[in-house]
C-alpha cells in the first residue's frame, strides 16, 4: 500500500495508476453502497459470512491466510497431510509416481546462506487478486471466485497446463492418472485436470470458516497458519496484519496475494 | 366415392405406420433393457420423472456452473444429491456395476459420461467412503510418511522447486 501511494506521488499523472484509482474509489463506494442497504448496526461482512445455502458468494469477502513462518515448526508436516486427507490427494510420500505426485501444499526449509538461518514454511496456491494462471488459461477454467478463491473449473480444464507455468509459486499439479472413483464426495478431482489449494472451498461453503491445514496446525500446537476473512476489519487474520510485518512471496509482480508470511 | 377413396388411403397409411411402429420395437434378446431401480432413499424426486429423463442433464449443468463459480451448494439438482439417493444397494454405487443407476441407462442409450472421472460414484459416509475422524486420518497419514521412505529429502526438494 505504501509502495503504491509512494509511486503515485511520482507519477501523478500515470494513466495506469489513475485507472486503478479509480477502480478501488468504484469499489470502495459500491461496498459502502452495499453497507448503507444493510440494517444499522449490521455491517456488510457479517451478512456475507452467514451466506444462506442458494446465495452466491460476494466479494465483500476475501479469503486469505497469515502464514507465521516463526511459529512453524520443523519437520512438521501437519499442514499437508491434514489437506491431503481432507482433499483426497496422495501426498508424494505414498505416491507411486513422487514426481507426478500433486502437491496442493508443501513444506519448504530454507536456509540463509550466510547466517544460516533456518526458516520454515508451507507453500500453496497464494490466491493473488490479479492471478497469472487465471491470464493465461485458453479455456477460462482457471477463475478467481469472488471471495477471492482461486480455482480450476475442471468442467473447462483441457489439462494444458500453461497455469504451471504462469503460476509464480509453482502451486498447481496435473492428475496424470485415473483415480478410479477414490476421490471425496466433496472433492472431485480427475485425470487430466490442473488443480491446486482451493482454501478448503468446500469447508468454507458449509460455512466451518478455517481451512484444514490451519484447523491441523492449531490442533498441533503451533497455531502458525490463521485462515479469515481479510476484508472484515475486525476478523483475527485483519488484526494480526495490522500488527505484524509481513511480506508477500515475490511481491514485486505486484499479484496482491490472499496468503501473506510472516518471519521471512 | 372419392371420399371413401380418402378414407381408404387414411385406413391403408394408419395400418402401414402400425406396422412399421410394431417392428422398430426393440426384440427380445436385443440391447437389455436399463434396470431402473427406485432410489433407496427418498420418495420423491425433485422433479417429475419424466422431466427429469429428458433434462437431467440441464439441471446438472446449470447447477454445476453454479456451484463451481458462485459457490451455491444448494442440495436441490446437486449431483451429490443425486448419488446420495441412487446409489445401489449392492454396489453402494451409481456406476460401479452395470445395473447401476447412471450406468444402466446411459450403456443402453449408448451415451458416455465423464462425470465419474472426477465425481465420488459413492454417497458421502457410505462404507466404502467413510470420513475417517480427523485425528485418526491424520495419525495414518503421518504413518504412512514415516513408513514409505522412496523419495529422499532432497528428491522431495527437487520436485518442489
Amino acid at each position: 500500500m505504501s509502495e503504491l501511494k509512494s509511486m503515485s506521488d511520482n507519477t501523478p499523472n500515470s494513466p495506469q495508476l489513475e485507472s486503478q484509482q479509480r477502480r478501488r474509489f468504484i469499489g470502495a463506494a459500491t461496498a459502502t453502497a452495499a453497507g448503507l442497504a444493510i440494517a444499522p448496526g449490521v455491517m456488510l461482512y457479517e451478512v456475507a459470512h452467514g451466506r444462506s445455502e442458494d446465495e452466491a458468494v460476494s466479494s465483500a469477502v476475501r479469503w486469505g491466510m497469515l502464514v507465521d513462518a516463526t511459529k512453524c515448526a520443523t519437520g512438521c508436516n501437519d499442514c499437508v497431510s491434514a489437506c491431503s486427507t481432507e482433499n483426497g490427494w496422495t501426498s508424494v510420500a505414498e505416491s507411486k509416481h513422487p514426481k507426478q505426485a500433486p502437491q496442493w501444499i508443501r513444506k519448504l526449509e530454507l536456509q540463509d546462506p550466510l547466517t544460516q538461518m533456518e526458516t520454515n514454511l508451507p507453500m500453496m496456491c497464494q490466491h493473488c487478486a490479479e492471478p497469472p494462471c487465471v491470464d493465461v488459461c485458453p479455456t477460462g477454467a482457471s477463475f478467481k471466485r469472488a471471495d477471492g478463491i482461486v480455482l480450476v473449473n475442471r468442467h473447462t480444464c483441457i489439462g494444458c497446463r500453461y497455469c504451471m507455468m504462469a503460476c509464480p509459486y509453482k502451486a498447481r499439479s496435473l492428475v496424470h492418472e485415473s483415480l478410479n472413483d477414490t476421490q471425496k464426495p466433496d472433492v472431485p478431482r480427475g485425470i487430466g485436470c490442473v488443480e491446486a489449494c482451493t482454501l478448503c472451498v468446500q469447508k468454507i461453503d458449509r460455512g466451518d470458516g478455517n481451512t484444514a491445514c490451519a484447523e491441523a496446525c492449531t490442533a498441533a500446537g503451533h497455531n502458525a497458519l490463521l485462515f479469515g476473512d481479510m476484508n472484515d476489519p475486525e476478523s483475527e487474520i485483519s488484526k494480526r496484519l495490522r500488527e505484524l510485518p509481513t511480506k508477500q512471496v515475490r511481491a514485486d509482480l505486484n499479484l496482491n496475494l490472499g496468503v501473506r508470511y510472516h518471519g521471512i | 366415392m372419392k371420399s371413401l377413396l380418402a378414407l381408404g388411403v387414411v385406413v391403408l397409411t394408419t395400418a402401414a405406420l402400425a406396422w412399421a411402429g410394431s417392428d422398430a420395437q426393440p426384440k427380445a434378446g436385443g440391447a437389455p433393457k436399463p434396470a431402473i431401480t427406485k432410489a433407496v432413499k427418498g420418495e420423491q424426486c425433485v422433479e417429475d420423472t419424466d422431466y427429469m429423463r429428458r433434462n437431467h442433464m440441464k439441471v446438472l449443468n446449470q447447477h454445476r456452473d453454479q456451484t463451481v463459480i458462485e459457490g451455491v451448494r444448494s442440495k436441490k439438482h446437486s449431483l451429490k444429491e443425486c448419488i446420495n439417493c441412487h446409489a445401489s444397494e449392492k454396489t453402494g454405487s451409481v456406476a460401479a456395476a452395470k445395473e447401476d443407476f447412471c450406468v444402466s441407462c446411459h450403456s443402453y442409450a449408448a451415451v458416455k459420461i465423464d462425470c465419474f472421472d472426477c465425481h465420488s460414484t459413492k454417497p458421502q459416509g457410505s462404507a466404502a467412503m467413510h470420513p475417517l475422524n480427523a485425528e485418526t486420518a491424520h495419525y495414518k497419514h503421518q504413518l504412512a510418511a514415516q513408513a514409505t521412505s522412496k523419495v529422499s529429502a532432497e528428491e522431495m526438494a527437487r520436485v518442489a522447486q
